[in-house]
């Protein structure tokens, strides 16, 4: 049987079965004797004094076992660490703001959903009984809640020393942007808000953990997509030994960024578990998760392209006042400034770009990565804004993309700004796209619609973004605190079966399918001979973990590294059965011979068992058949494509519709089309929702207004049409699996494409921008005050004619 | 003080003592140890809890273990029978209508009750039965995909 097809083979995910019939083991699925249950005392307040906190009355709760301040526990807990710390050469010479954040609130709290006592009882329901019985002395200050306003004079100080509660101000540039304003034609101007999201993965978080005094081992079960590297900050945070702690990311129900991180409540439960020398559980409710997990985006941008008469952009400068709510996140720094900056120069060829971004403390929970992270902010400007300069001189969307597209490319392409694209076909993208979308023929429907009073709208995105994270030198030297390289381990067992390991730690990316489809495709053995194992630090040496789209374009290669050691070596072995010399023995489906002596050849399994009975071994070669590879990549990937949306406005309501989605990717070779297919769908969904009723909003002294799924519009199936995928391929040379990553591309592109739409279907009104979500009601003032607008122009105008 | 239930769960009578504010889901996961059930939210919006309650889908974080005293329950551990999986599981993995597969136990309880009251339902009439139940990975694109190939097999149109 060959098995050379299953790449780029559809083939079916060996993760479901378990998951279809409700044998996944999620962290609250999971139990242990005599276990505990652990709630969280959170602060209702934006930001408080704590004066005195009393837990008599929760302690003698029925069912209590025992109440924690963070007083009581300030020394193991720590603080909770900065993981990327933007390099002064980027912040105007000064170092960043990195203010300690406590687990537990000691003398202030600085959002709502601050912890600040820990209640452990019998149940959970005793202990959510008893958190309410903890009494706390607040002592409200005056808060704030918008990036900008905190930057201003007289706003409350959340930090102490922290001027202007600005974490940082970060600058990246290219060319001379000034100059070339003063020289363009055009310069056109937008102040382009993209609004806070809770980032809603199904299953909220939960941890549970439980601590040998014997051995003073420490297991924790976490909903997290870096096991490892909780692992090792919860080392550093709290001292504990990093080799007698255990971190398992068990089943892991989505997580799109916001399990990406040391959160308060790992080094909570972990801490108290330890103490209490009893197993611990704390499960998230949802309510408490939009409040306690990071939130994405909320960037108001100052925006400027300039360029000439005729379709030539020259330059863009974005100012940013990124949010990074009351405390640093632990990859917070990084979202709004290197995966945001250093995108700015789209798939154009703009030589003069200017950005700056003032990283912002303000009294509202913490902003991180949330899927796309700082590529959806940069895409979202640069796409509405070369959108905003075509309708200001005239011109065809279209026609000025193409005008601006970097020439396609093959091996490298260095941008102004300091980054070399690996290979892109943005021209191809775009005549893909408009295979499935008939340009012109939507033009005429568009305007026979409007003959009838339907407003109809078509937006573009032809978007660029870098993933594959990544080079750990170029990220090291750009303040990651840590390496992005990513590891893996091929253990063949005598029998011949396979037990892959890798550092990634999918969360619904189906990396044991994928996974398996390579390392079948590589041995020559079937499927159900393969096992991915992942998300264990016990079982797995360290590794990096699964975002950024990185599991195949790094994980993949290390993967692919492991495989070429253990064939070599089992071709030493083989060759040494057969009496030749290694380089004549080729390995083909399974069984390795040699070329025009076809009588002598040697299954893989009995190769495999070779190496474990170890009596007929090479001179000096170990018995055994494993390897272990780091892969480090030398550049980020750079995926590309064309999304187009479709939207209709009913003009009476204001309700906006999503009509129509084809979107053609450009991830380089495909393993699995299946599953990138459903990635693509998953991460359109997110920027349609975004684009159309997504956001969380805070009331001016920090209330969550949006604080329930009641109130929080996660879109349902009603709210899209089914969706058009396509790709073109454009192998990267970064990995010889010539992959890019496919995790996030939807929800880079979706969010300007339906933007765009909105605003084709309105130009004819005068409207020339709109912010995000286009709520009906939005949408309907926009067309009364743009008709309103309209009759007042020509009223003007009757007049000046009279 | 605890109250008295008596419930069918999967076609097995189940008799129990539980306090009376216990949800169904909470009997199903904790007194049963029915985790596939899965609990996404606290106001009843997610359907990720969604299981049958005399055959109508029905969101067990919303009704108490109490008021299901004499009620059939059916769970995604009770969808497959005599080894062999239910059209809907089938159609979930052969469209590849999971990721994550959280919401899918509830996802899939919901569709079988969208198709036993209609056995070819249409595109739009499946997305508006789906409604109560939020999935974040798929864009319910392969979901719908699902349902129509479940309705297929099943001897729909």
């Amino acid at each position: 049987m060959t098995t050379e097809t299953l790449i780029g083979q559809e083939v079916k995910r060996v993760e479901d079965q378990a998951l279809i019939t409700g044998r996944g083991q999620y962290v609250d699925d999971l139990r242990l004797p005599g276990l505990l249950h652990l709630a969280l005392v959170r602060s209702p307040y934006g930001h408080a004094k704590i004066n005195r906190i009393d837990v008599s009355a929760a302690a003698n709760a029925p069912g209590v076992v025992s109440v924690f301040t963070g007083a009581d526990l300030a020394e193991q807990l720590g603080s909770l660490p900065a993981g990327w710390v933007l390099i002064p050469e980027q912040t105007g010479g000064d170092p960043m703001a990195t203010p300690e954040h406590p687990p537990l609130a000691v003398e202030k709290v600085r959002y709502v959903g601050d912890a600040v006592a820990a209640v452990v009882a019998s149940s959970p329901a005793a202990a959510s009984d008893a958190v309410a019985l903890v009494d706390v002395d607040y002592e409200p200050l005056p808060a704030v809640t918008d990036a900008e306003a905190a930057t201003q004079e007289g706003a409350p100080e959340i930090h102490e020393g922290v001027a202007n509660n600005k974490s940082f101000d970060w600058t990246v540039a290219a060319g001379d942007y000034d100059a070339a304003a003063a020289e363009a034609d055009v310069v056109v101007k937008e102040r382009i808000v993209n609004q806070r999201l809770i980032p809603n993965p199904m299953e909220p978080r939960g941890i549970m953990a439980d601590y040998n005094a014997g051995t003073e081992q420490l297991t924790i079960w976490t909903s997290t997509q870096i096991p490892h590297l909780v692992r090792l900050l919860f080392a550093l945070v709290t001292g504990h030994p990093e080799h007698k702690v255990r971190v398992i990311a068990p089943d892991v129900g989505g997580g799109f960024g916001c399990k990406l991180y040391l959160y308060a409540e790992e080094v909570i439960v972990g801490i108290i578990a330890k103490q209490l020398e009893k197993p611990v559980k704390w499960i998230e409710s949802r309510t408490e998760n939009y409040v306690a997990t990071t939130h994405g985006r909320d960037h108001i941008a100052d925006a400027e392209i300039c360029g000439t008469k005729d379709g030539v952009v020259t330059g863009l400068k974005v100012h940013v006042y990124a949010n990074l709510g009351g405390y640093l996140s632990t990859f917070a720094p990084a979202i709004p400034t290197i995966l945001f900056g250093l995108m700015l120069g789209g798939c154009y060829k703009f030589e003069n770009l200017s950005c700056t971004v003032a990283g912002v403390f303000t009294n509202t929970t913490p902003v991180d990565a949330y899927r796309g992270a700082g590529r959806p902010e940069a895409t979202y400007v640069v796409e509405r804004m070369i959108e905003r300069y075509a309708h200001e001189i005239g011109r065809d969307v279209l026609g000025v993309r193409r005008r601006n597209f970097i020439r396609p490319f093959r091996r490298g392409h260095d941008m102004p700004i300091g980054v070399t694209y690996d290979s892109g076909n943005y021209q191809g993208a775009l005549a893909a796209a408009l295979d499935k979308f008939d340009y012109q023929a939507f033009r005429q429907e568009q305007r026979n619609a409007r003959r009838e009073g339907r407003l109809l709208g078509v937006g573009f995105s032809t978007y660029i973004e870098i993933c594959g994270m990544a080079p750990s030198a170029v990220a090291g030297a750009l303040g990651a605190g840590a390496g992005l390289w990513e590891s893996s381990t091929v253990r063949v067992h005598p029998t011949g079966t396979v037990t892959v390991f890798t550092g990634t730690s999918p969360h619904g990316q189906g990396h044991e399918t994928t996974l398996s489809q390579i390392t079948s495709s590589r041995i020559g053995i079937p499927m159900e001979n393969i096992e991915v194992v992942h998300g264990d630090t016990e079982r797995h040496q360290f590794g990096t973990g699964t975002f950024g789209s990185r599991s195949l374009a790094v994980g993949g290669q290390a993967l692919m590294m492991s495989l070429d050691k253990v064939i070599e070596k089992a071709k030493q072995i083989a060759a040494h059965e057969m009496g030749v010399d290694a380089k004549q023995v080729v390995f083909e489906n399974g069984t390795f011979y040699v070329e025009d002596i076809q009588e002598r050849e040697i299954p893989w399994g009995d190769v495999a068992l070779g190496a474990y009975h170890a009596k007929n071994l090479p001179d000096g070669l170990e018995p055994g058949l494993e390897a272990v590879s780091f892969f480090d990549p030398q550049n980020f990937t750079w995926p590309f494509g064309t999304h187009i949306a479709v939207i209709e406005i009913d003009e009476m309501t204001g309700e906006t519709s999503l009509v129509r989605y084809v979107a053609i990717d450009d991830v380089g070779n495909v393993i699995n089309p299946m599953i990138v297919d459903g990635m693509v769908h998953g991460g359109i969904a997110q920027g349609v929702g975004q684009a159309l009723q997504e956001s969380a909003v805070y009331s001016d002294d920090g209330q969550l207004l949006t604080g329930s799924m009641m109130d929080y519009a996660v879109p349902t199936a009603e709210d899209f049409p089914s969706f058009e995928t396509g790709r073109t391929v454009t192998p990267t040379s970064v990995n010889s699996l010539g992959a890019k990553g496919a995790g996030e591309t939807g929800t880079i592109a979706a969010s300007p494409a339906v933007v765009n739409a909105a605003v084709d279907a309105l130009k004819h009104l005068g409207v020339s921008h709109l912010n995000m979500p286009l709520s009906p009601e939005k949408m309907w003032r926009t067309i009364q005050e743009a008709k309103e607008a309209q009759r007042a122009r020509r009223s003007a105008a009757a007049k000046r004619g009279n | 003080m605890n109250v008295d239930v008596t419930i069918t769960i999967n076609g097995t009578e189940h008799r129990l003592q539980v306090p009376p504010r216990t949800l169904l889901s909470q009997l199903l996961r904790d007194e049963l140890d029915l985790t596939g059930t899965h609990v996404g939210c606290d106001t009843s919006s997610c359907g990720a809890c969604t299981v049958l309650v005399d055959g109508n889908a029905t969101k067990s974080c919303t009704m108490f273990a109490a008021q299901a005293d004499g009620c059939s329950v059916t769970t995604v551990e009770g969808l497959a029978s005599n080894g062999e999986l239910h059209p809907i599981q089938e159609a979930f993995r052969e469209k590849h209508g999971l990721q994550c597969g959280f919401c899918t136990p509830g996802m899939m309880i919901t569709a079988v009750q969208i198709l036993e009251r209609n056995p070819s339902p249409s595109e739009e009439e499946i997305r508006s039965g789906l409604r109560g139940n939020l999935c974040r990975c798929t864009g319910y694109h392969n979901i719908v995909a699902a349902v129509q190939h479940a309705a297929a097999i099943s001897g729909g149109d």
